[in-house]
């Protein structure tokens, strides 16, 4: 038996308790959702705070270091739990000179699309929230909220670094949005649907992966850049604009754009396993087994970007964006249609 | 009985909801002592010299309008790419002709130096 369908079950019982008892089920519809969403979120969190232990580890061995090892004892797998409490208790502080309403709304606004996000992304057989029909558009459509937040918080800030960071970011996102979303136009061909949970299904057979290798190598690079990490991360680039559009940010609110970063970080890996990778299935493991292990592999994938490559510069992203991928994404998408009628 | 996208809605206020509470948490138990000097913008310790919105270069400004169309024909892309199967060798004829003339523009646009970061 799957493991969803034991939820299944339960919430039809529930269901039926629901409206034994003459209540109206819009109302349990509601709660149901709720519970979701609430589900998710600490899904996020949890995942966030043991990506950031895991990419401080995994950083510091690739620089022949420890990373952290004394909170909570075994290899301090509690630092981020602790770094998150002292988070809290930080001041925050507010520039006199900042735009207080762009300023304080751009870290609400950042973590919205994280969330809306993940409801799409089967993680197993059947634990998945809504399997909308546009599916992977709807994934990339609010996605892009996330620029506009960062733009907020850059201009917000009333700072020159903050500023500079956040025109990096629109600048980052022109040029690589395009070939991100087109690296994929390749699958959703093949697929024959937008729907995530019907791409995991079209792969039954064979990988994605197998018939887009092309597609593969784009998404990954334009994801790279997507999710803002090195060698991609100019928005933050702290050797040369300190840290950004986030340098005036403090306490909870600098702790929500670290939040969604390392949670983008996960999505993008998200979605190149359910696109590219077969998603949930695979021999031998259940379900929620194989989906976790092949993205914490993307994730470790990115990680080893992160910590290998040196950081581009900005008119370098742009070209590599335009004048390589792009050119190399139409390419696939043409080379897929050829095969998929010839062959 | 609800639409598909209730959930999203649902969804987006538990995500603001979340933001919210986080902040606020914090501001129940964080210390607040402001000064004038811990306001003032940060440049790296330095005064800060004139505002941060500076006039700016927006070099991207040709990339950008770019994007716009070529961010467009994506939503076509997309339509045309599920219902690929259906249309065959006619469906990637017309879409080749459609993209080759975008292309060109691009192309052009590259010879002209619209792409070149000045």
């Amino acid at each position: 038996m799957r493991l969803a369908d034991y939820v299944v079950d339960t919430y039809r019982a529930i269901y039926d308790w629901w409206v034994g008892m003459g209540l109206d089920p819009l109302f349990l519809e509601i709660i149901k959702y709720l519970a979701q969403s609430v589900w998710i979120l600490a899904l996020v969190v949890i995942i966030v705070l043991f990506l950031v232990w895991w990419e401080r580890k995994i950083g510091g061995h690739f620089q022949s270091r420890m990373g952290p090892m004394r909170t909570g004892g075994w290899h301090g797998w509690s630092q981020t739990i602790a770094d998150a409490l002292k988070i809290l208790q930080k001041e925050d502080i507010v520039p006199a000179k900042a735009d207080r309403w762009v300023f304080n709304l751009a870290p609400l606004l950042i973590f919205v699309p994280v969330l809306l996000t993940l409801i799409v992304i089967p993680m197993g057989d059947g634990i998945l929230v809504k399997d909308l029909n546009v599916g992977i558009l709807y994934v990339f459509a609010v996605g892009g909220i996330t620029v506009i937040s960062i733009l907020m918080a850059g201009w917000g800030s009333n700072n020159k670094y903050s500023l500079l960071g956040a025109l990096r970011t629109v600048s980052q996102m022109v040029s690589y949005e395009l070939p991100l979303i087109l690296s994929i136009i390749g699958v959703v061909m093949v697929a024959g649907t937008m729907s995530m949970g019907g791409i995991v299904s079209a792969q039954r057979n064979l990988w994605f992966i197998v018939i887009q290798p092309l597609g593969f190598i784009v998404y990954i690079i334009a994801a790279t850049a997507e999710a803002n990490r090195t060698p991609f991360d100019l928005p933050e680039a702290e050797q040369e604009i300190v840290a950004g559009f986030n340098v005036e940010y403090s306490g909870m609110k600098f702790a929500m754009f670290f939040l969604a970063e390392f949670a983008n970080a996960f999505i993008v890996s998200a979605i190149a396993v359910t696109l590219f990778l077969g998603g949930w299935q695979g021999p031998l493991f259940p379900s929620w087994v194989w989906f976790p292990l092949k993205t914490f592999a993307v994730v470790f994938l990115l990680m080893w970007f992160r910590w290998t490559f040196p950081r581009f510069r900005v008119d370098q992203l742009m070209d590599l964006g335009w004048k390589v991928l792009l050119p190399l994404a139409f390419l696939n998408i043409l080379v897929t249609g050829l095969f998929m009628l010839y062959l | 009985m609800f639409s598909d996208y209730a959930v999203v809605g649902i969804t987006i206020i538990v995500s603001l909801g979340f933001v919210a509470v986080a902040i606020v948490s914090a501001w129940l138990v964080r210390p607040k002592r402001p000064s004038k000097l811990k306001q003032s913008t940060y440049e790296c310790g330095e005064k800060p010299v004139g505002s941060g919105w500076v006039q700016y270069n927006v070099r991207f400004y040709l990339f950008a309008l770019a994007f716009v169309v070529f961010d467009v024909e994506i939503i076509f892309l997309f339509a045309w790419a599920v219902v690929f199967k259906d249309l065959g060798i006619f469906g990637l004829i017309e879409m080749a002709v459609f993209i080759f003339i975008l292309l060109f523009g691009l192309i052009w646009a590259w010879r002209k130096g619209a792409l070149k970061w000045v």
